[in-house]
């Protein structure tokens, strides 16, 4: 089984958990040009790494930010969102 | 022991001739390196040669023919999509697919088993009714059926599902086939290799010299290619070989997984697919029920297997075919989708000169295979987008002309 730390709840299997897509800030709209803006919607960074990803613990409805290597398979650290990770 | 056998044995040499030849060390130049030997990049090779002339080509594979999504996906063929510009696009390869065998001079299983896409669902009944619309005006043999005849054709499914999700109608395919995927990927290596193309295996590129805007060379772990044309045709793989670019694209790789049983004798004629169950299923000619579900839930560039998705897909296989439960499941492995936003590949040139996409092969890249060689050969000899990719084309999220595929495999109604 596959098993996920929630900063909350501590380790729980990953069926518990649901996936948030990639942590990445927004730029703001009214000044980005149509280009920029396309390339925030639709372009991702899809080579394999550690990403940081915003995850959800479905049963207490807690949403975290998880490092995840995503060639092997592994989650390096989870922890709770905080104004600092916003400039990241 | 067969005399054939005895007398191989004892002659010790290889009687039987060889599929490919091994070419040992490669060329300075080629005048178009493929990345990726798989059905598409060897198909696109093929054409390369067949039809345009161009036969300096190199093939390189970091592990060998067909490893990748070639030999892992449920090898379905069918064009029943819902926009346009793909359902033109896939029927053109089903028409291919149904003389590739000839073509190729190799067997490829190629069967013609009807396709039924259930809606258990209004909503789904709604997004069928509308396929077959689109289909019909575009020549493509497809309609909506109701459950009588979905009955008549395949008296095995449990119509009520169980009682928890009833069988409403669904969308009927007859052209949808199945085939033998490595034989294509073998069948288009050698007509390949023939007309004079170098199939380079366990050679895996590590860098793309770029200068002034153009290709100029491929760095490789067997030495340095020079090359002005680059085509790359590695579907789960592009982010990697896109990354040594700078080339910025919407794919995100997801896992997918598929089984098969163990063989029953024939018993289920046509292929099966519920979107709302996440389910495909057919009966190989081998017996074994091939069978896929959706994307895993989360971005990942491995292609092991979860006891998750054999329970689901299990499940769900159960609420149709309740009398399979004694039936045991025999393998199961992952490929990886590159999935882009809209559903539709991404084809075509890029902002360096000489560097072709054949990408975003989600969950849809199999039946793609013959028309993906042939439209990539024609978009590489010519330096210009074939028609029929012209919709698929990189650009188009820039430019916000996604084209919506709701009828791919992967999409819930």
């Amino acid at each position: 089984m596959k098993l996920m730390p929630c900063p909350i709840n501590g380790i729980r299997p990953i069926q518990e958990f649901a996936y948030g897509g990639p942590f990445r800030p927004m730029p703001n709209p009214s000044e980005s040009s149509d280009k920029e803006w396309a390339d925030y919607v639709f372009h991702r960074a899809g080579e394999p790494g550690i990403k940081r990803e915003w995850w959800y613990h479905i049963a207490s409805g807690t949403w975290f930010i998880a490092e995840r290597d995503t060639l092997k398979d592994e989650i390096v650290r989870t922890y709770l969102y905080s104004e600092e990770d916003r400039s990241l | 022991m067969p005399y054939r056998l005895l007398k191989f044995a004892l002659n010790g040499k290889h009687t039987e001739p060889r599929m490919f030849r091994a070419p040992e060390k490669l060329k300075s130049h080629y005048d178009v390196v493929i990345i990726g030997a798989g059905g598409h990049g060897l198909a696109a090779a093929y054409y390369l040669a067949r039809d345009h002339g161009i036969r300096d080509v190199a093939v390189l594979e970091q592990s060998y023919i067909g490893s990748g999504g070639t030999g892992r996906n449920t090898a379905i063929v069918r064009s029943n999509y819902l926009t346009p510009e793909g359902v033109k696009f896939y029927d053109e390869s089903v028409r291919l697919f149904q003389d590739l065998s000839a073509d190729l001079d190799i067997n490829l299983f190629y069967s013609e088993r009807g396709h039924f896409t259930l809606a258990h669902t209004d909503a789904t009944l709604r997004t069928m009714r509308w396929r077959a619309e689109v289909n019909k005006h575009l020549g493509v043999e497809s309609e909506l059926v109701g459950p009588e005849f979905i009955h008549e054709q395949c008296p095995h499914l449990d119509l009520s599902c169980g009682g928890h999700a009833p069988i409403l109608g669904a969308l009927f395919h007859p052209p949808g086939a199945i085939a033998r995927h490595d034989a294509v990927a073998w069948g288009y290596g050698r007509g390949a290799d023939q007309r004079g193309v170098e199939i380079h295996q366990q050679t895996q590129v590590t860098g793309i010299q770029v200068k002034s805007g153009e290709v100029v060379a491929v760095e490789t772990n067997q030495g340095l290619v020079e090359t002005s044309r680059v085509l790359s045709a590695v579907a789960g793989y592009t982010p990697r070989i896109t990354q040594l670019l700078g080339i910025r694209t919407p794919l995100v790789v997801h896992p997918l997984q598929a089984c098969v049983t163990e063989p029953l004798k024939p018993w289920l004629n046509n292929i099966i697919v519920s979107a709302s169950l996440h389910l495909y299923v057919s009966q190989s000619s081998r017996g074994e029920l091939v069978m896929g579900a959706s994307l895993d839930p989360y971005e990942l560039h491995s292609t092991r297997s979860t006891l998750d998705f054999v329970e689901g897909l299990a499940g769900h296989l159960l609420e149709l075919f309740p009398f399979l439960s004694d039936v045991k499941v025999l393998r199961q492995w992952a490929g990886l989708s590159d999935m882009t936003p809209d559903f539709s590949p991404i084809m075509g040139k890029t902002e360096v000169k000489g560097f072709y996409l054949d990408s975003g092969w989600g969950t849809w890249g199999f039946k793609a295979t013959p028309v993906c060689g042939k439209t990539m050969s024609y978009t590489i000899a010519h330096d210009k987008e074939h028609e029929l990719i012209w919709p698929f084309r990189l650009s188009r999220f820039d430019e916000y002309e996604q084209v919506g595929e709701k009828g791919a495999a992967s999409v819930g109604h």
